[in-house]
């Protein structure tokens, strides 16, 4: 989820929305693992181009969300509590520094870990409490990218 | 959502599917892996690198402790990681998220191919 989008997120959460957000947390965390994406073993494999398998979800989850999104403008489509939703604009979605820099070291770490932010979660669900490990590692990551946020190029 | 996904781990991965289940990759994979010495191929990551025990070896603490790092750290820093760039930005064609996932490879390249053989190697 990018910062724009964690915005839109209104600050006040009943227990209705927790529990739709609870659901779908676990819907896509179900996808996760039997779509394999979240296998060290399938990372390893796309990073050395050896299987279309991680291609073909990514590259099927763009095609699905580009039509979603083309849909949801066309028929003016709202949140759950009817409020407008904000898709980022062209301007304040120009390629900067950050991206760039930040998305490398991403990467480097992705490559090594082979998992991202939510996938950590389902992995510890699935049995795995070395993940916790991960899990507070990337916490203490984003907590230093915070403290020396003001001395980077962005 | 944090806590659905473990409660949507769980069912992916204890209920839906056995823990001991070989993710099926390509040989060519299975192979390059084998020769950096992984011989566990069960389940979703490799028991020589991802436990408990491993973390204060050098490769627990670069795979595990520096990899999870960089990846909160770089999540942070390029504004999203890859549902939020690779799959949400590319699908609504924002420039950034591409320059972002040409990041993500660069970096992702180096570790699979300069940085693990290196380290388990």
């Amino acid at each position: 989820m990018t910062t724009a989008e964690m915005e839109q997120v209104e600050p006040k959460e009943g227990s209705e929305s927790l529990a739709v957000y609870f659901t779908l947390g676990a819907l896509i965390a179900v996808v996760f693992m039997k779509s394999e994406v979240v296998s060290w073993f399938r990372i390893q494999e796309m990073f050395r181009f050896q299987a279309i398998h991680m291609y073909g979800v990514i590259g099927s989850a763009v095609a699905v969300g580009a039509l979603s999104i083309a849909l949801m403008k066309r028929f003016g489509v709202r949140t759950i509590r009817g409020g407008e939703i904000d898709f980022p604009a062209r301007a304040a979605a120009r390629p900067q520094k950050h991206h760039i820099v930040g998305g490398t070291i991403f990467g480097l770490g992705w490559g090594l870990v082979g998992a991202c932010p939510g996938p950590l979660f389902a992995l510890i669900g699935s049995g795995l409490p070395v993940m916790v490990v991960a899990l507070l590692s990337a916490v203490a990551g984003a907590w230093a990218y915070g403290l020396l946020r003001p001395s980077l190029p962005h | 959502m944090a806590s659905g996904m473990v409660l949507g781990g769980l069912i992916g991965g204890r209920i839906l599917a056995r823990p001991d289940d070989v993710v099926a990759i390509s040989g060519a994979t299975r192979s390059d892996l084998a020769s950096l010495g992984i011989t566990d191929f069960t389940g979703m990551v490799p028991s020589d690198v991802f436990a408990l025990q491993q973390i204060l070896t050098v490769p627990g603490l670069v795979i595990i402790v520096l990899g999870g790092f960089l990846v909160g750290f770089g999540a942070r820093y390029a504004n999203g990681c890859t549902s939020g760039h690779a799959i949400s930005g590319l699908a609504n064609l924002q420039a950034s998220s591409l320059v972002a996932v040409i990041g993500f490879f660069v970096g992702g390249l180096i570790s699979a191919h300069v940085l693990l053989p290196l380290i388990l190697g």
